[in-house]
């Protein structure tokens, strides 16, 4: 994917890959002081976890910073297949998520220091603090990733870390009062850093100049599928999805014929985790936890997904599921059983197997696996399904009668 | 209290569905299901003394009583 | 008085190889997950800890007992440190060592909750060590030795731990098999 800067927020403004261009721009490091400065700027500031799950990231770091000698992780194990920005951050932006590691373990007292990468992009993480030596207050230690989906779940990151297997483990307790070893542990989204290091510099105020009251700021979207320029853009919460796709260049010519645009039937928002919105309500639907939710979609980690009308919903939701279900660490029974189960139920419907329980049989294993496993891994991927069941209903009701849109659609 | 149920450890063996039926059915596979669809089903204070059997009886040591704010 | 005793030390140590079968088999029962003898899993369970202590508590007779018997060979030494006594050590240094494996599986499961599964189960499994060593001490030790009576109880007990073994071994030992009943709920026949 290609990254443009057609409407550039301040992480990828202030991008800069080098670390002398970047002190250029952003100057030195914002250090707050002893006693939680920071703290206070960032929940003025408003600013919540830019991972997926968007928890205030101040109260996170409250938590971590009265326990005895805290962790602090920057997450960067962007385990999700059409997300791209964290990557994308790490390479353009580098040293935005350094010194907002720098900030974050300064605020809560950090002991300990972790940058949690990719295994392609850990060598660059290296060489960027080898060259913040002078800079840096603490000594960051970049543990890799292994490329899979559920390797960025926060206890996943925690047991990796620990030099386990990059699994997500059962939460006795919470992460920020007994993560790594039995210690306080922040682990925060790498853009959230990025995102915590302008605050520090710029103030809360610059922050809430963009995005909604309850949401304020930019967030990094990756816009994928069916749109002319994909690749990762920079923008206020509150955009209108139709807004997210311009950025992208809107939707892709038609392959093969007179320069026309590409139909679209439905956009996936927030990742293979996430929902189906039809594209009639997703043009002006806004990305935000409030806009989306009664689509049963929330912003996630800022993934975009346009589906052209040429290609089947089902047929698309069936390949990730089966992706999601591959995935599965198969640790927890109902999402080891289920999810392949679900992929396979998925695949009939979608290959046209005229069998009307399919859809029922469905909604009956969603039920059977949501909530029910130590990560949100079956919960995810139940989102997802759900809302296929939903907005592609009449697809549904096509191909049971043996039929498929697209293939009308050509004729 | 709460029930929680470590997924990564329960194996499905059925005894705490028998000891707390009004807490939990049993789903196809054999693991529990809490009756109301939370992650971890609230105890009434009459089944208590069940569920801290439960706990002790499962197998796998896949259970834990947790108070009921967490 | 003292053949009293002697007869308490045997009978006892009869009794607790009896039990420690029973607890075996009881023990595969529960493994399987399902109800047997029309007992619910939780009461197959529990009948399998009752019987444990109680096989604990004779086996605690068993060993007082030759303690106290003037004409038993048993020495305190012997009840900790296998091999060292002078009368039949070996068949009786058997007997130290399945004490110890099975005081050792119990204490570890009075602990179970502390201590926590993976440790418990590692220790649990010394119960199909300290059985058949059990056996052997029962057949090989003391005056019973060559009777007909205490051939047949151990070719019972023996019989129905090799059948149970056997039993956990079969692949139809599973209660039911998971994806058999995951293509039932995706309606695939």
């Amino acid at each position: 994917m290609t990254a443009t800067m057609m409407h550039p927020g301040p992480l990828l403004s202030l991008a800069a890959a080098g670390l002398s261009e970047h002190v250029r721009r952003t100057g030195q490091l914002p250090w707050q002081g002893p006693g939680g400065r920071l703290i206070g700027l960032l929940e003025r500031a408003g600013l919540t976890g830019r991972g997926g799950a968007g928890f205030p990231t101040w109260r996170k770091l409250a938590a971590v910073a009265v326990g005895e000698r805290p962790v602090v992780i920057g997450n960067g194990a962007e385990g999700e297949p059409a997300s791209a920005k964290d990557r994308t951050l790490l390479t353009r932006a580098p040293h935005l998520v350094l010194d907002g590691l720098q900030l974050a373990a300064e605020a809560v007292g950090a002991d300990d220091c972790y940058l949690y990468v990719p295994a392609r992009i850990a060598d660059r993480a290296r060489q960027a603090l080898a060259d913040r030596a002078g800079r840096d207050r603490f000594a960051v230690t970049v543990v890799e990733a292994p490329d899979t989906f559920v390797a960025g779940e926060e206890s996943a990151v925690i047991a990796r870390i620990a030099g386990r297997r990059a699994l997500p483990t059962d939460k006795v307790d919470l992460v920020v009062r007994s993560g790594l070893r039995g210690r306080p542990t922040l682990v925060q989204n790498v853009e959230t850093l990025a995102h915590l290091a302008v605050i520090a510099h710029r103030g809360p105020a610059a922050f809430r100049r963009s995005g909604t009251e309850a949401e304020p700021g930019s967030f990094l979207a990756t816009i994928g599928g069916a749109v002319a320029t994909p690749g990762v853009y920079e923008a206020p919460y509150g955009i209108r999805l139709g807004g997210l796709l311009e950025l992208a260049g809107g939707p892709a010519t038609q392959p093969g014929r007179d320069g026309g645009k590409q139909p679209l039937s439905a956009v996936l928002v927030g990742g293979y985790h996430g929902a189906w919105l039809p594209i009639a309500d997703a043009v002006s639907a806004p990305m935000s936890r409030a806009g989306l939710a009664p689509f049963g979609a929330t912003p996630g980690a800022g993934v975009v997904h346009a589906l052209p009308a040429s290609y089947c919903g089902l047929v698309e939701t069936a390949r990730i599921t089966g992706y999601l279900a591959e995935q599965s660490a198969r640790q927890c029974g109902p999402c080891r059983n289920g999810l392949p189960m679900m992929a396979t139920t998925l695949h009939r419907l979608a290959a046209g197997e005229r069998d009307s329980r399919l859809p029922d049989q469905l909604a009956r294993l969603a039920a059977l696996v949501v909530n029910r496993g130590a990560c949100h891994h079956p919960d995810g991927t139940v989102r997802l399904v759900r809302s296929a069941l939903r907005v592609f209903a009449a697809e549904i009701d096509l191909h049971l009668a043996g039929r498929c849109s697209t293939v009308e659609g050509r004729r | 209290m709460k029930l929680r149920v470590d997924w990564t450890v329960c194996d499905g063996r059925g005894t705490c569905v028998e000891l707390l039926p009004e807490v939990l059915d049993q789903d196809p596979w054999g693991y529990p299901m809490p009756k109301d669809g939370s992650r971890a089903p609230e105890v009434p204070p009459e089944a208590e003394p069940y569920a801290r059997r439960a706990v002790a009886y499962c197998p796998r040591l896949a259970l834990r009583l947790v108070p009921s704010g967490r | 008085m003292t053949n009293a005793l002697w007869y308490l030390g045997r009978g006892t140590g009869v009794v607790t190889l009896v039990l420690f079968s029973l607890v075996v088999a009881l023990g595969i029962a529960t493994r399987s997950a399902r109800p047997v003898f029309g007992l619910p899993r939780f009461a197959v369970t529990w009948v399998h800890r009752g019987a444990s202590l109680l096989s604990l508590v004779f086996l605690a007779i068993h060993v007082g007992t030759m303690l106290l018997d003037p004409y038993a060979p048993l020495r305190l030494v012997d009840v900790v440190l296998p091999f060292a006594g002078p009368y039949r050590s070996f068949w009786l240094g058997l007997g130290t060592i399945a004490a110890e494996l099975l005081v050792a599986v119990l204490v570890t499961s009075l602990l179970r909750q502390r201590i926590g599964r993976r440790v418990w189960r590692f220790v649990h499994w010394a119960a199909y060590l300290s059985w058949p060593v059990a056996v052997a001490h029962t057949l090989g030790t003391g005056t019973d030795n060559g009777s007909l009576w205490l051939w047949l109880v151990a070719a019972g007990c023996v019989g129905l731990v090799v059948a149970c073994v056997a039993w956990r071994l079969s692949t139809g030992f599973a209660a039911r098999p998971r994806e058999v009943v995951t293509a039932e709920l995706a309606g695939v026949r």
